[in-house]
């Protein structure tokens, strides 16, 4: 039997490393059975998450183990008798998460070892590769790829075999293959996942690029915020060195290629690509002025093509499977698959991979299991901080790029953050201006100042300071920013705040002129009360206000400070008879 | 300026041959000039500029558009605290008042003995977990501000044990 424990970072942080040391350490004998790391499969709602493999069968999925699990499971493993961890089985309901999914840039990932290449091997890697390599033309892998129609995941959408195509048409003989693997958003973690899970799926579809293009070298950026990715990819690159697959004359084929990655340094900026390109130069992430665009001045001003790590993860099953195969799933104007990061109110987050085509209904309930606790969905944000909220009446909307730009939101690079009645779109919105202005890296006048300028405008009115004509204020400047900024940080800034004042006017309405926050998440528009009439005086809430800002005395009614109060709603919680309410 | 002669300084020299001396690998140079010395001490980001042959001045300006590096040192215990969308839509503004409370530190200090130092970080990648905190390389999720006290206080004893 194989006890494979799933240690991604989210498995990990669950307690998953802990849960393999206990089987570890309760292992007699290596051969009793064989215990394997594997990646993230995208359950984290399950995490830690342990399967029992029979060869290539899995015969149980165990779900939330814990340290003291381990026992039961050595035992069961031992006497061949898995009924024993049935309570711990993973439901056909939660399994449903996984059966509605169609994997073809996550296929790898939570079923082979990440640190070992002969694991990925196993699953026909490199063999994409291989063919490329010795039997088709750089023009035949670009054709191939055009056929497919994939389009670039990392925000964008433009079509892949284009940037390809223009980057070895450009002259020079030098010439660089850049990853993007900066993961901005803040709310996202696809492509942590590939590279943690599935190291080598990104390097084959890298070379095969490189290959295509004709570069020398290939580099992948990736972010600081992620160690164990980088420790996985350093790990990756060393094997596949040392096997011949990367470095002079690859595998025979006379086609030669460098391989490393760089960290970044925390700038969300450097996802976009001349900004990227600038810091892997040694320089301030600062974007560069297009044209001329990467494809025939990029690092050191040679022609480079960046792509996302996703787009990449896509490649080898492409070649191996042909771009049409790719093509039939999809819409006309979307092909493939797209992997989101569901999250927030959502009461199965994790990774969601999808044909093109499904409704972001299908996504949140059917995959996703609805809203936690069952509340009402309000809306859900979709591209970060370049995208927008999209409220309930539009989740029947398709994934497609054109059909999600139309909404306001963009497919973005696949952050899906779902929010409830109790999160207040107002705040949402200042949030992401409040990120944007901080990660605005100050080279244009309508990013730098504009977005602190709308920063001011929502601070302003979520502490029930609004004016009337604030909202057009918002809408003047956003116009304003979109058309005026250098890059697309700036370009997109406005989104989250179009988005919501497009859907929820209704909120910004009601902080600026009735001083209310609807959801009831805004503290300075909240105002606790201590009704007289219910008060006993029993000088509870007053004995354990934090802030001191309850005064009474026994057995007469209390009263709450609005000046001292900092809203922290220990008092509501306390009161036995029901006498604090919050408006 | 720093002759950067002791053990530091040693390592220093390897990490700048390592990269040799280019200017254009001036982002990892400093990230393993900061793994040395905890943060960037300005000296030393004199002694870097000097040896890869361009101006403090540039050597400064990378150093203040990142924010992985920092030019102060930091505590023990660097808390991350994620107030990435995840995050904040599952209450990441609770648990950063709760820490702020415990421990009497703003975003970018340090407590008096040392021993924390809190930062805000825009996702830490494990956003089902939300809402999350990392301290040193430990990953904590599914915060609420109590728990989040409590994982601070597991964090004190730890002192107390090793002192
Ligand atoms: C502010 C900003 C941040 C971006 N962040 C990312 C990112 O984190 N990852 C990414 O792949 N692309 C990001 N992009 C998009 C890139 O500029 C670029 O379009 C993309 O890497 C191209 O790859 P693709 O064609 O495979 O999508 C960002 C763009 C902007 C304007
Ligand atoms: S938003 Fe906090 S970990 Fe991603």
């Amino acid at each position: 039997m194989r006890v494979v424990v799933g240690q991604g970072s989210c498995g990990i942080a669950a307690g998953a490393g802990k849960v393999y040391n206990a089987l570890a350490s309760l292992r007699a004998n290596p051969s009793d059975f064989s215990l394997e790391t594997t990646g993230c499969i995208g359950m984290c709602f399950l995490e830690p998450i342990v399967d029992l493999y029979e060869g290539e069968d899995l015969k149980a999925r165990l779900v939330h183990v814990a340290e003291g699990d381990a026992e039961k499971i050595v035992n069961a493993v031992l006497q061949n008798n898995l009924d024993e961890l049935k309570p711990m089985m993973i439901s056909d309901d939660d399994a449903s998460f996984l059966s509605q999914q169609t994997r073809i840039a996550l296929r790898n990932c939570g079923i082979i070892d990440p640190t070992d290449i002969n694991s990925y091997k196993a699953k026909d890697g490199y063999m994409a590769l291989e063919k490329v390599l010795k039997t088709m033309t750089p023009e035949e892998v670009i054709e191939e790829i055009k056929v497919s129609g994939l389009a670039g995941r990392g925000g964008a959408g433009f079509p892949t075999w284009f940037k390809w195509n223009a980057a070895r048409g450009s002259e020079g003989d030098e010439k660089y293959l850049i990853c993007n693997a900066d993961e901005g958003d803040p709310g996202a973690f696809m492509d942590r996942a590939v590279i943690e899970s599935d190291p080598h799926n990104l390097i084959e579809g890298m070379l095969i690029a490189a290959y295509a293009i004709g570069a020398s070298e290939a580099i992948v950026y990736v972010r600081a915020e992620y160690p164990l990715a980088i420790i996985r990819l350093e790990n990756a690159i060393a094997q596949a060195k040392a096997e011949g697959i990367i470095g002079d004359d690859i595998m025979g084929s006379g086609f030669s290629c460098k391989f490393r990655y760089m960290a970044g340094a925390g700038a969300f900026v450097c996802g976009e690509e001349t900004a990227l390109i600038e810091s892997l130069e040694g320089k301030r992430g600062m974007p560069r002025l297009k044209p001329p665009f990467p494809a025939a001045a990029g690092y050191k001003m040679k022609p480079s093509n960046i792509n996302n790590v996703e787009t990449f993860a896509n490649v080898a099953w492409i070649i191996n499977n042909g771009g049409e195969a790719f093509a039939a799933m999809g819409t006309e104007g979307s092909k493939g698959t797209k992997v989101f990061a569901l999250t927030g109110k959502v009461k199965r987050g994790g990774l969601v991979e999808i044909p093109m085509g499904a409704t972001l209904r299908h996504v949140i309930f059917d995959i996703g299991g609805g809203i936690r606790e069952d509340k009402k969905i309000k809306a859900v944000q979709m591209g970060g901080p370049s995208g927008g909220c999209i409220p309930e009446r539009l989740l029947d909307t398709v994934i497609d790029y054109k059909a999600l730009s139309a909404t306001g939101a963009i497919m973005g690079s696949g952050g899906m953050v779902v929010m409830d009645e109790s999160t207040c779109m107002v705040g949402m919105a200042k949030f992401f201006l409040d990120f944007t202005s901080k990660e605005s890296c100050g080279k244009c006048v309508h990013c730098r100042i504009g977005t602190r300028r709308m920063l001011e405008i929502l601070t302003r009115i979520v502490e029930g300071n609004g004016k009337d004509g604030d909202i057009e204020l918002l809408e003047e400047l956003c116009n304003a920013i979109k058309d005026g900024a250098l890059c697309g940080l700036g370009q997109t800034a406005p989104n989250p705040v179009l988005t919501t004042i497009r859907y929820f006017r209704d909120e910004y309405e009601a902080h600026i002129n009735d001083k209310k926050c609807p959801a009831g998440e805004c503290m300075d528009l909240l105002h606790y009360r201590i009704d007289p009439e219910k008060c006993k005086g029993c000088t509870m809430c007053a004995r354990n206000c934090p802030v001191k800002a309850i005064s009474g005395e026994t057995k007469k009614p209390h009263v709450i400070d609005e000046s001292k109060c900092i809203k922290c709603g220990h008092c509501m919680t306390l009161c036995k008879f029901d006498a604090i309410s919050v408006e | 300026m720093c002759d950067c002669k002791d053990e530091k300084g040693k390592a220093l020299d390897a990490v700048l041959d390592e990269y040799g001396r280019d200017a254009g690998s001036l982002i990892g140079i400093l990230q393993k000039t900061q793994d040395i010395y905890g943060y960037l001490p300005s000296d030393v980001i004199y002694y870097v500029a000097a040896q890869t042959g361009t101006t403090p001045a540039k050597v400064m300006g990378v150093a203040t558009f990142y924010t992985q590096f920092r030019l102060e040192p930091v505590g023990k215990y660097l808390i991350m605290l994620c107030k990435g969308t995840a995050c904040h839509v599952n209450g990441s503004d609770r648990i950063e008042a709760a820490i702020t409370n415990e421990l009497g530190i703003q975003n970018g200090e340090t407590t008096k003995d040392g021993l924390f130092t809190l930062k805000n970080v825009a996702c830490l990648g494990c956003c089902s977990l939300s809402p999350v905190m990392m301290i040193n390389e430990e990953t904590f999720g599914s915060l609420t501000p109590d728990k989040a006290v409590e994982i601070l206080n597991e964090f004190k004893k730890r002192k107390e044990e090793i002192a």
